[in-house]
């Protein structure tokens, strides 16, 4: 029964993403960019992104009790490093108008030479830029892997407050002229491989994916990252957020479980930097601000601390609130009200009173602990429970 | 009685500058139940807590199952076969029953199937509970999932800090019949408590601690009738 039921699982998880892929293609193909609609394709580019960061912060934050706020230094890291090695070298120059590149070529062309193809073709595109993406996680992590040496033997607020610094520490250095070289300095980047490149000719018309490339690497990436909540590693990392002292009397080492928790949260907040930087077409350190990380803090909270599936429905309804739906109370008018109240800055209060009373009726986030399909399986439980109940008051 | 498992030589172990156990030396025989008695601060839990590794000794030597592992991290320790039951149970609340299980069983590698139903048959109640948040459960059904989760590592040695504190007389009695229980199934138990009467009816071995040392020694019934014990612990 038990490996029915697994069976049973894995089928509806790929149905639902093959399904989300479709539509994501379909979507695209369907609103054209002056539509009023196409703000749709932007919110869901951005809250895939967004999604993949809040549920990397969220192993760390959630599932492993670490409170870590350095997710916008290590996106930085994950985006410059995407930046820098798909940027083509016809383009090198012009970016890097006041240095000398060091990295002059991008993978995407490299591994087009390597099959002799011309420097734009498909295949190289999109290998160098998966290539990229896995080399910013990478980056990231060891990044992670240094600076959790000294931080993560700190515990709760002053791990908070040493990673939030760590994450301004790498937002400095990265704008450091010195380094210009490879990261422009304060410069912009840009002219590196974009959503909208992700355009192929398919049997003679363009098929944009656009929305899909964001969408299929973030549900790829959380797919890993709930396989690894599930595996006894994840219950390594609950063990540690409940009880450190019975985690480790269960023989579990607490610093190597807390090093590898950060480390996998930073390659994917890397990758999500990586994927970022396709969605904003340019990028520059100064973007990457401590608010970002807030931003997401609020979504692992709205969502509900230890929940996946809630970190992802909190990402789409905070980027379509902050993007889509209520940018009207910014322009004058509002569900067809006009008024002068809604001027410059009067999103923000709005939303501001909305995350206030979310936070007041649903107070542990909107899943809490629970994941979607937990709502589901409720319903049938009660059903099952009062044969075993006879042992004492049940909850 | 077969030969000692457990063997403890003149362990010291201090926090700081305080020292909390000053050269406490004792045997633990395999299949037997070794009980500490003794006071607040007489030095019980860190005894238990420096021969799995969480505390460094200062000084002595503890030799389990033939080797030296004086100084050793908990994971080995409990690769080895000593799981501590700490005090105050410390259950993960958030986690299921079934879940805390599988915790205990973190350093194996093998199938489970087996050591959960084994534990399920000790403790009948769990499986009801199996799906439940371990926070949910009462104090008593608490401290079988901790003694649960230990066994789930297959301990040659289980150490118990203090089972029945904040019990009820009636859970108190269960705990230490499961106790008597586990050890006819070949597991070693190496527990400390202050309720000195019940622990050692159960022993068969028991030593008082009394700041830092060991003062008395004898099976557990001749423990029960000196004099200097019953009137330091038995309150009679």
């Amino acid at each position: 029964m038990e490996k029915s039921r697994k069976k049973l699982n894995v089928i509806i998880t790929a149905a639902f993403l093959i399904a989300l892929y479709a539509l994501t293609i379909l979507l695209d193909a369907v609103i054209a960019p002056t539509s009023r609609m196409y703000m749709l394709i932007t919110v869901i580019q951005k809250s895939a992104v967004y999604a993949l960061v809040a549920v990397s912060m969220n192993l760390l934050n959630g599932f492993t009790g670490l409170f870590s706020l350095g997710q916008a230094g290590f996106m930085l890291i994950g985006a410059y490093t995407y930046a820098i090695f798909s940027i083509p070298s016809e383009n090198t120059a012009s970016v890097y108008q006041y240095y000398d590149a060091v990295v002059t070529f991008s993978f995407q062309e490299a591994i087009n030479g390597l099959f002799g193809l011309e420097a734009t073709a498909a295949p190289g595109l999109i290998l160098g830029a998966l290539l990229a993406m896995l080399l910013a996680g990478a980056v990231a992590a060891l990044f992670a892997w240094l600076i959790g040496l000294p931080v993560l033997r700190l515990k709760s607020d002053y791990l908070a407050i040493a990673t939030l610094g760590f994450a301004e520490i790498i937002k400095a250095i990265f704008q450091w002229a010195k380094l210009g070289p490879l990261t422009n300095g304060s410069n912009v980047l840009r002219g590196y491989t974009r959503l909208s490149d992700f355009t192929f000719e398919i049997g003679g018309t363009s098929v944009s994916f656009a929305t899909f490339v964001p969408v299929f690497v973030a549900s790829m990436c959380i797919l890993l990252i709930v396989l690894l909540i599930n595996s006894s590693y994840g219950r390594a990392f609950k063990a540690i957020r409940e009880d450190e002292v019975a985690a480790e009397a269960m023989g579990i080492k607490l610093f190597k479980h807390k090093q590898m928790a950060f480390c996998i949260s930073c390659f994917f907040a890397g990758v999500g930097g990586a994927l970022l930087a396709m969605f904003m077409n340019t990028i520059q350190a100064a973007q990457f601000k401590s608010s970002m990380t807030y931003e997401i803090l609020l979504i692992v909270v709205l969502g509900g601390l230890g929940s996946v599936t809630g970190s992802c429905i909190a990402s789409f309804l905070f980027i379509a609130c902050s993007e889509w739906w209520l940018r009207g109370l910014d322009s004058g008018s509002f569900l067809g009200i006009e008024s002068t109240i809604f001027r410059s800055g009067f999103r923000l209060v709005v939303f501001s009173v909305i995350i206030m009373l979310v936070v007041l009726f649903f107070r542990k986030g909107l899943m809490g602990q629970k994941e979607l399909p937990d709502l589901f399986r409720r319903r049938r439980k009660p059903a099952a429970a009062p044969a075993s109940a006879e042992g004492g008051a049940s909850k | 009685m077969s030969g000692v498992i457990l063997s403890i030589k003149d362990l010291q172990v201090s926090y700081g500058g305080i020292e909390a156990v000053k050269g406490v030396s004792f045997d633990v025989h395999e299949g037997e139940i070794v009980t500490l008695i003794g006071a607040n601060g007489a030095g019980k839990s860190s005894t238990l807590r420096s021969i799995v590794g969480l505390v460094r000794p200062r000084a002595g030597q503890i030799v389990f199952d033939g080797e030296d592992i004086t100084g050793q991290d908990t994971t080995n320790i409990v690769k080895k076969g000593i799981t501590l039951v700490p005090e105050g149970r410390r259950i993960f609340p958030d986690l299921t029953v079934l879940e805390n299980l599988k915790v205990g069983a973190y350093m194996r590698r093998d199938r489970l199937d087996e050591d959960i139903e084994w534990v399920y048959s000790l403790f009948p109640r769990l499986r009801e509970r199996s799906w439940q948040a371990g926070g949910t459960l009462s104090g008593g059904e608490q401290q079988m999932l901790a003694v649960g989760r230990a066994l789930m590592s297959r301990p040659k040695l289980l150490m118990m800090d203090e089972p029945s504190l904040g019990l009820a007389p009636i859970i108190v009695r269960d705990i230490f019949s499961i106790i008597n229980e586990i050890r006819k199934r070949g597991v070693t138990i190496l527990l400390i408590e202050q309720n000195a009467n019940m622990a050692l009816q159960t022993a068969d071995t028991g030593y008082v601690l009394e700041t830092g040392r060991i003062t008395i020694s004898g099976t557990g019934a001749e423990l029960l009738s000196n004099e200097a014990v019953q009137a330091a612990y038995l309150g009679t």
